[in-house]
């Protein structure tokens, strides 16, 4: 009965979410279009809330009085012209977020034994499933996304702040260092992947996996967007956008959570049109916007 | 699983059918509003921020937590004070022309 009304909440707050976004689009409707979607996360967050049996109250409460405090100062605070890099920053902060629930999952099963008996008496059923490969799939690509989402985002808020050059940054071999490093991050997901039937028994493989493909993944989303000029900037904000969306899906998958794989994949699928929208506006394909920095063409930055 | 899978795949196609023309001047509150829905990941990590486990499980959580709030939090707030700008802007115009674009809203 419980859960069918926090699927219910869920099903609301994804309505409200597209509402809002169909209404996001009209410059008379875009303002009450943006509160629609931000009640729509209300509900979804105060449904979340009577989920579990709650053990650690005051440390959600706390997160989230932090969080909202940090987030809320920094919309009220910065300057108009500024609101751009805000965005991308904010886009990072929810990868990063994608990511580190994901691990969290990971770090999850690995309760010292001794304690283990007292604390599966108090986890609920569903979440003693053992950890399979299916898990390990959908975490690694977690990960994956939201490192590359965060990394690459601080790189765009860098860029269109005037912290790092706005002209595409590349060196010799870049290329082919883009392409080792996406090639580890693949072997250090096999690795997490081929790990998960003997996890947490033996622990090693998927653990390591996790920690090497976190600090590859994050290499990977600079040397991704450090080379496109800054005057491209927007689009790879909005393409990262979209990649944040897959991230909280992927995190969806994780936890079993319809919530977050609608949202996010709505969010990933329409990001991705936005992308094309943009892209057409300023009369360059996606490619040739990604593919900016290597194909040797200057940035106006 | 498999039932994930195929809301996953509806709801992309719900997402790629929802935007269809956007004005040039909409496509950066656009972008912010759906980052803010992004950060619905704010469920995922309050699921893992309640749930019992080990040290490491629970800093993980809670660091997820605030940077989930801060993105959710931040990003409608930023968005909003964007549309209000937009807002603004337009009362500047005749005021003739504002009055028939409301006409046809309401």
């Amino acid at each position: 009965m419980k859960t069918t009304l926090i699927d219910l909440t869920y099903l609301i707050a994804a309505a409200l979410f597209i509402f809002g976004l169909k209404r996001l689009q009209s410059p008379k409707t875009a303002r009450a279009g943006n509160q629609l979607a931000a009640f729509g996360m209300l509900l979804a967050v105060v449904a979340t809330l009577f989920l579990h049996k709650i053990v650690t109250p005051v440390e959600m409460i706390a997160g989230l009085v932090i969080g909202g405090a940090i987030g809320a100062v920094l919309a009220r605070r910065v300057e108009m012209t500024a609101m751009p890099e805000l965005v991308a920053a904010f886009n990072g902060f929810g990868g990063l977020a994608s990511a580190l629930v994901a691990t969290a999952e990971v770090a999850r099963y690995l309760i010292p034994e001794n304690s283990g008996m007292a604390l599966a008496a108090l986890l609920p059923a569903v979440e003693q499933v053992p950890f399979d490969v299916v898990q390990a799939i959908t975490i690694v690509l977690s990960v994956l996304i939201g490192l590359v989402t965060f990394s690459g985002s601080f790189v765009a808020f860098g860029k269109l702040g005037g912290y790092i050059t706005g002209n595409p940054v590349i060196f010799p071999g870049m290329r082919l260092l883009t392409l080792l490093v996406a090639l580890g991050s693949l072997v250090s997901m096999g690795f997490v992947v081929a790990g998960a039937d003997a996890f947490p028994t033996v622990a090693d493989p998927v653990v390591w996996g996790v920690v090497v493909l976190s600090g590859l993944s994050l290499v990977l989303g600079v040397l991704l967007v450090i080379p496109i000029g800054g005057a491209d900037m927007p689009v790879v904000v909005s393409l990262l956008n979209s990649y944040s969306g897959l991230a909280a899906a992927a995190t969806g998958f994780v936890l079993d959570n319809t919530a977050l794989i609608v949202s996010g994949a709505l969010v990933g699928a329409s990001g991705l049109i936005l992308t094309r929208i943009m892209c057409e506006a300023m009369n360059r394909s996606l490619l040739n916007v990604l593919l900016g920095g290597f194909g040797g063409e200057a940035g106006d930055g | 699983m498999l039932d994930n899978l195929i809301i996953f795949v509806l709801a992309a196609f719900v997402g790629f059918e929802v935007i269809s023309k956007v004005p040039q001047t909409l496509h950066t509150p656009l972008m912010s509003g759906s980052n803010a829905i992004s950060g619905i990941t704010i469920v995922g990590a309050l699921v893992v921020a309640g749930m019992v486990g080990g040290t490491w499980s629970k800093w993980l959580g809670f660091v997820a937590l605030i940077a989930a709030t801060v993105n959710v939090v931040g990003g409608f707030l930023v968005t909003d004070r964007m549309l209000q700008m937009f807002k603004a802007r337009e009362q500047r115009a005749p005021a003739q022309a504002e009055k028939a674009e409301a006409a046809t809203v309401s």
